[in-house]
């Protein structure tokens, strides 16, 4: 046994090593990325702060009430949004709010167009999906570390390791959904006259929508899931107060940021939520 | 000229066609070939020509190759070997190698197809379903639907235009597959077995508005079905494919009377000759018929008898007694819906066309009680009498005799 812990296999050395050389070679890079998403998202975030609370509210109820025509929803929504405002948490709630979006717009932009490559090239898809098992059940910690010395403290490592953790789910459902699309309607889609263009835009992905949304759900899930270890590395947000509350053992902090976090969850999944096929 | 000219076509699912069709000329059977190469042969050396007009069925049980062969023609499916030569204006168009602008230019606007599960777009109303081809063609959204309305009219939709084709009924979801192919206002329509996934009464109903409106358009069809009495009732000539060969390719009558092999002749056997078989094909020609004097034998048992000068009927009786005749003319359809119906008097002759088909021809029979004198240009061609009848019935019509 001596024998083998005498001759290790430097792999840790070498992750170091990389890392460092990324540092060394491409520091111009990330930093550019770096400063770009972070102006995007605090510029977003103040943005949305200018807003009086009041007419967020209504506005989120308004999209509520749009979406699915349904009251309880609606009351639902302002109901939480005003216990949140009420507990004093509705800038860490607008920070938390951007994080996510943020996150999910780019994990749909990425993600998105990875899922629709992995149904046409079957073995693209094999390629990947081993880093997709990867990236998921890789604990989060573990890459929140390269990803801090890389991009500095803040929200933008916050954001990247969001992004590592949600992409998976799009990439997924994308890929499923487009290679679930019925053999008869690409065949009728090509009967046609359809352009490869015009079969992916005006077949696949209306036929694959259902599934692409729910990975957009997903995605939104598990970006929200992020929000306290986004906190670790100095995203602002709800997470904040949580890690806070967890140093100081604050009871009270905690469950009251714990209560707002879920309040945003519920209100997220239920806005996502597919209207069930509209009443036939 | 031919709008479609199939000639010696193949088509060989696999990666490497060549291996395949090697085996093929050496003559090894569809099984050993999928053994041995994992090639499927959905066609092997058709050759198939459809004039303008026509509605050409293909035949055969599932697994024939009468799909792969219908898909070839619009290049859903690869050709291994030989050629499809498509006529497009002035010019002949080779699917088997032409490149892809010319097959979307086919697609959009020579052939058209309708599918067998009606392969409608769930997501797209209506209208925008039956204007799905247009919109591939680039033509913009109001000029696109105002035709697309037309086109539903045609199938009687209209009032339908705006649902969801899940809210439809398989039936009015084929009509609006109908309407989109003829949306594209092309000549040849593929249509691979477009009723069979309806039921009995409506696929009836919406063959018969096939053939009603085939009588305005006159497309060229090329027509996929499993179903011997459809092919019959809609074909303007019939292919017959086995194991992904045609076996026997000719008009329905021709089929019915002459199959050439024991697979054709079994569907045969199994068929309902009423709406095919005519009184030409059905009679006993006056030649075979005894003549005595100037007097034709119908049938001796009963004594009937026919006079006859220069080949014109004179008179017809039974034994020594002298019975009328009546004239018999086909009523057109719209005297039809008037409620107009032709009686013959019970013991009269009656003397018809040998056009009259058999279910009329039967129905004469059973109301003269009488056999049927049939007449052309003025002659006396033949009889119909039981034996004939019977003969069709028991699936023996094309026992030459």
């Amino acid at each position: 046994m001596n024998w083998i812990t005498k001759h290790k296999i430097p792999l840790g050395q070498w992750m170091e090593n990389f890392v460092d050389w990324l540092i060394g070679n491409a520091s111009g890079f990330f930093d550019a990325i770096a400063y770009s998403l972070e102006w995007l998202i605090l510029g977003a975030t103040d943005l949305l702060l200018l807003c009086p609370a009041f007419i967020l509210i209504a506005a989120t109820a308004g999209l509520a009430w749009w979406l699915h025509r349904s009251l309880g929803l609606v009351a639902f929504v302002t109901a939480s949004l005003l216990l949140i405002a009420n507990l004093g948490y509705w800038t860490e709630m607008i920070e938390t709010l951007v994080l996510v979006l943020s996150a999910t717009v780019l994990c749909v932009l990425i993600g998105i167009p990875i899922g629709i490559m992995a149904a046409h090239y079957p073995k693209f898809y094999t390629a990947i999906r081993p880093v997709l098992d990867l990236m998921q059940t890789i604990p989060t910690f573990v890459y929140l570390i390269p990803t801090l010395i890389l991009f500095g403290l803040g929200v933008v490592p916050g954001l990247i390791s969001t992004i590592i953790f949600a992409i998976a789910a799009p990439i997924r459902l994308t890929a499923l959904g487009i290679s679930s699309v019925p053999a008869e309607l690409l065949e009728a889609g090509k009967a046609f006259g359809a352009t490869r263009t015009k079969l992916l835009f005006k077949v696949e992905l209306p036929a694959a929508m259902p599934n692409i949304m729910a990975g957009v759900t997903q995605c939104i899930m598990l970006s929200l899931s992020m929000v306290v270890i986004a906190a670790l590395v100095g995203a602002d947000g709800l997470g904040k107060p949580v890690v806070r509350a967890l140093n100081t053992v604050n009871i009270s902090q905690g469950f009251e940021a714990g209560l707002a976090i879920v309040l945003v969850a519920i209100i997220l999944d239920r806005l996502c939520k597919q209207p069930n096929q509209k009443e036939v | 000229m031919s709008v479609i000219d199939i000639q010696n076509l193949d088509v060989v699912f696999s990666d490497k066609p060549q291996q395949a069709l090697q085996l093929l000329d050496q003559g090894l059977s569809r099984q050993e070939i999928i053994d041995q190469t994992k090639a499927v042969v959905g066609v092997h050396n058709a050759s198939l020509k459809v004039a303008e007009g026509e509605i050409c069925v293909l035949m055969g049980l599932s697994g024939s190759g009468k799909s792969s062969l219908l898909r070839t023609v619009n290049g859903l499916n690869p050709i291994s070997r030989g050629n499809l030569l498509v006529k497009d204006g002035d010019r002949t168009v080779d699917l088997a190698n032409c490149d892809e602008a010319t097959l979307r230019h086919l697609r959009t606007n020579r052939i058209s197809m309708v599918f067998q599960k009606f392969a409608l777009m769930p997501w797209l109303s209506v209208l925008d379903n039956v204007a799905f081809g247009l919109e591939m063609k680039g033509i913009d959204k109001k000029t696109r639907q105002a035709s697309a309305m037309e086109k539903l009219e045609m199938v009687g939709l209209q009032e339908w235009a705006h649902s969801l084709p899940h809210e439809l009924s398989g039936g009015m979801q084929q009509r609006v597959g109908l309407a989109r192919a003829f949306a594209m206002d092309t000549d040849i329509l593929l249509m691979d077995e477009p009723f069979s996934a309806l039921d009995p009464l409506i696929r009836a109903q919406l063959q018969d508005e096939l053939i009603e409106l085939q009588k305005n358009l006159k497309k060229t069809i090329i027509f996929v079905s499993h179903d011997l009495d459809e092919a019959l009732k809609i074909g303007s000539h019939i292919a017959i494919m086995e194991s992904a060969q045609i076996i026997q390719h000719g008009e329905p009558e021709q089929i019915v009377l002459n199959p050439q092999t024991a697979y054709v002749e079994d569907f045969v056997a199994h068929t309902n000759p009423l709406n095919v078989l005519g009184g030409r094909t059905l009679m006993t020609p006056a030649h075979k018929l005894e003549q005595q004097g100037n007097k034709v034998i119908l049938d001796s048992n009963h004594n009937l008898w026919v006079e006859l000068e220069q080949g014109k009927i004179v008179q017809a009786g039974k034994g020594e007694q002298t019975l009328p005749q009546q004239e018999w003319q086909q009523l057109s359809k719209a005297e039809k819906a008037e409620g107009k119906a032709q009686s013959i008097a019970k013991g009269s002759f009656s003397i018809a066309s040998p056009e009259i088909n058999m279910r009329e021809a039967i129905n004469l029979r059973y109301t003269s009680q009488l056999p049927v004198l049939l007449q052309e240009n003025g002659r006396f061609a033949g009889v119909l009498n039981d034996n004939n009848f019977y003969y069709a019935l028991l699936g023996k019509h094309f026992v030459a005799d």
